[in-house]
């Protein structure tokens, strides 16, 4: 039997993966990736909780499809802002972008 | 006689027309248009104090003020607002017939006199912008409407003394004249803020109706400094006027605001504008007598000094219009003490009767004074006596009709000097005969300066000039003859059937022991001044050495002007504004910089702390939560 348990414990291990991921990657596409992780264990958060605790209701599930849907625009964005940053600097190491610092 | 309300408008609309015209009107042209447009109020005038005083007549036997126009121009509360108005009572015509008339004189007088001046057309724009201003002076209902236009007549004056603005001494005497007033005005400021907080208003007649015993008397309880309210709103009103009309120790600004054009000197600074001051006290008479009567002792004495002492340095003066100037301050001094010694009711108001009176003959024949002096300057091109001489043969016309000013002001009959000189004199006897005495003294000497200055330009040395010296054009003679006329005929008006504290008419004779007092002063004075400088000889030298210590000081005007820039300069810049601006600037201002410095620097320090880079925000970000996660278990 499947408890909601052990769903919440993938999700956090997803979680702590992407915070693990945004912080260490060099790459921005890397670090891209890594917040698609935090967001999709927060959509399963979402359906396990509308699953297991209010299963008459559909606002859970319908809230992770939205998400989705930003997730998706977002990366959209993030990736044209990336494509950007490459023309201007030739690279997309995350540690070579402080330049907006100053 | 609603169109009273033309006399001041058309001379605004000529200042406007004249300043924004200036650039297509011809100098010519807009000398014209500005003359023209002054003869109409002029003519104006002439005929209101016709409609007021002979044909209508309706409030004989009492000259009562009417309001042909009042407008609402600032209301600060439901029972506190500013009008703006016209009133018309004996003195308001009286002073409009002189402003106009003088004016106009000096309008027609300045076509010749400053022909071809760069800024002819500006010239003409702030005469219209002075009358503009005067005239809305002495019609004033209400004492704010009064302040309004008296701050206006000395900002004109300002730019009429200025004139020349390239010469430094005409800026300096320009800067001078308004400081000096403006220092004046502020206690007239607060006078009248005093006054209307007091009474709760401002109109004229609210605040001296006599029959509800003057609204000013409440005042009487509150004091200050054990004088009481009024006595300080009304000292403080005639401080206001002292600095306008050049009393004592505010006199400072007047001889310098010589360095104007002669004219400009013959209407502001001899005519009218000067003796704005004294209409101001006799405008609030009554406030003064029977709510503040310490301070018309005060302007008694203020005065008396000031004639005495002004007369004495005009005799010492070289150049031609600083002695007319000293005579101003003097014959104004005069008035002042004609108000302060005046009574109330009947022959006790010959004082302010006869204050009036020689506020309306001074006009007439010190214009001509100044305006002869003009003629005599426009030729020789200076204004040093030791210059001059022997003009009576070259300028006839200016030399007979200097000299009929010189008499009137000397007080010698027919001429209008006389008269009024004897109705102050009289009154002064009845008030103290120490006062009767120390006019009596400054009237010979009077006599003597004026009949100096008459020898010294029209007689004396018989110079050969280089360029022969030639009789002033038709446009400055006229206005001198005019101004001639009026100083022999002025004299013979019955001005204590028109003119009198409490409106009423009342009848004066001629007091012949103190007339001919006057006349034989009078005369010894002009004796004096023959046998000094009727040829040129060594005798004035020889006094001059004799008195050296006294004629040293008076030549420097007594060493007041020093004692005023000692007080300006040492006292107040150095002794006080020194320290307090270099407190602001150390003290005040240092506290900021360290302030704003100290932001700087330590963000500086510490700006590193920021990376710019996203992980280290996460990095810390993440870290935070966490340790306040275990904090909020935990705790």
């Amino acid at each position: 039997m499947v408890t909601m348990e052990h769903y919440l414990i993938v999700s956090s291990i997803m979680f702590f993966v992407g915070v693990y991921g945004f912080i260490t990657r060099k790459n921005l596409l890397a670090v891209l990736i890594s917040i698609e992780l935090i967001l999709n264990s927060v959509e399963i958060n979402f359906c396990v909780f509308n699953r297991f605790l209010y299963p008459e209701h559909m606002e859970g599930m319908f809230f992770s499809l939205f998400g989705i849907a930003i997730s998706a625009a977002e990366t959209a964005v993030a990736i044209a802002i990336i494509i950007n940053v490459y023309r201007i600097a030739n690279n997309i190491d995350v540690r070579h972008i402080d330049k907006m610092k100053y | 006689m609603g169109f009273t309300v033309f006399i001041i408008l058309i001379p605004l609309v000529m200042f406007l027309l004249l300043s924004f015209g200036s650039k297509w009107l011809r100098p010519r042209a807009a000398g014209v248009i500005g003359t023209l447009g002054m003869t109409i109020p002029a003519l104006l005038s002439y005929y209101t104090a016709y409609r007021y005083f002979l044909a209508d007549a309706y409030v004989w036997p009492v000259w009562g003020p009417i309001n042909t126009f009042s407008m609402e121009w600032l209301r600060f509360s439901d029972n506190l607002s500013i009008e703006m108005g016209v009133m018309l009572d004996s003195i308001s015509i009286m002073m409009l017939v002189v402003v106009t008339t003088v004016s106009l004189m000096v309008h027609i007088y300045s076509l010749g006199y400053m022909k071809g001046e760069r800024g002819f057309q500006r010239y003409y724009a702030l005469l219209s912008l002075f009358s503009f201003s005067m005239l809305g002076l002495v019609v004033a209902t209400n004492i704010f409407q009064m302040y309004i236009f008296w701050e206006l007549v000395g900002a004109s004056s300002y730019l009429l003394i200025g004139f020349y603005y390239t010469r430094p001494e005409a800026v300096a005497a320009s800067k001078k004249a308004f400081i000096v007033t403006r220092f004046a005005d502020l206690g007239f400021l607060i006078g009248i803020l005093i006054l209307s907080y007091y009474t709760g208003t401002f109109d004229f007649n609210k605040i001296m109706d006599v029959e509800a015993d003057l609204a000013v008397t409440t005042m009487a309880g509150s004091s200050f400094l054990g004088l009481s309210a009024a006595t300080w709103a009304m000292a403080l009103i005639f401080m206001g006027a002292a600095g306008k009309s050049a009393m004592f120790p505010l006199h400072i600004w007047l001889p310098d605001a010589m360095e104007g054009p002669t004219p400009v000197s013959a209407l502001i600074h001899a005519a009218t504008m000067v003796v704005a001051g004294v209409y101001l006290i006799a405008r609030m008479f009554p406030v003064y007598l029977f709510a503040a009567p310490d301070v018309l002792t005060l302007i008694t004495y203020v005065g008396l000094f000031t004639a005495l002492f002004a007369a004495l340095i005009a005799i010492t003066q070289t150049d031609i219009k600083r002695v007319l100037a000293f005579s101003t301050i003097s014959q104004i001094a005069y008035m002042m003490v004609a108000l302060g010694v005046s009574g109330y009711g009947g022959d006790f108001g010959e004082g302010y009767t006869y204050s009036m009176f020689h506020l309306f003959t001074h006009a007439f024949f010190k214009a001509l004074l100044f305006l002869g002096a003009g003629a005599v300057i426009h030729t020789i091109h200076s204004n040093e006596m030791e210059v001059m001489g022997g003009l009576r043969k070259y300028m006839p016309i200016t030399h007979i009709t200097f000299l009929i000013a010189c008499l009137s002001i000397s007080g010698i009959p027919p001429f209008s000097g006389f008269f009024s000189k004897d109705g102050i004199l009289s009154a002064a006897l009845r008030y103290e005969p120490f006062v009767f005495g120390v006019l009596l003294f400054t009237a010979g000497l009077t006599a003597f300066y004026m009949f100096r200055l008459y020898f010294r330009i029209f007689w004396g040395v018989d110079r050969q000039y280089e360029k022969p010296p030639h009789e002033a054009p038709k446009s400055m003679t006229i206005p001198l003859i005019v101004l001639a006329v009026l100083t022999c005929v002025t004299g013979f008006i019955p001005f204590s059937f028109y003119v009198s504290p409490d409106i009423r008419p009342y009848e004066v004779y001629i007091h012949w022991p103190v007339a001919l007092s006057s006349i034989v002063v009078g005369g010894i004075g002009i004796f004096i001044a023959m046998w000094f400088y009727r040829k040129a000889s060594d005798r004035p030298a020889h006094l001059a050495a004799k008195l050296s210590g006294f004629w040293k000081a008076a030549y420097h005007r007594f060493y007041i002007d020093d004692v005023w820039m000692f007080i300006t300069k040492k006292i107040i810049f150095r002794g006080i504004s020194g320290p307090v601006a270099w407190f602001d600037r150390h003290v005040v201002d240092g506290t900021m910089n360290v302030l704003g410095t100290g932001t700087l620097k330590t963000s500086e320090a510490i700006k590193g702390s920021q990376t710019g880079r996203v992980q280290t925000y996460a990095v810390v970000f993440v870290l935070s939560v966490m340790v306040i996660t275990v904090l909020v278990l935990v705790l």
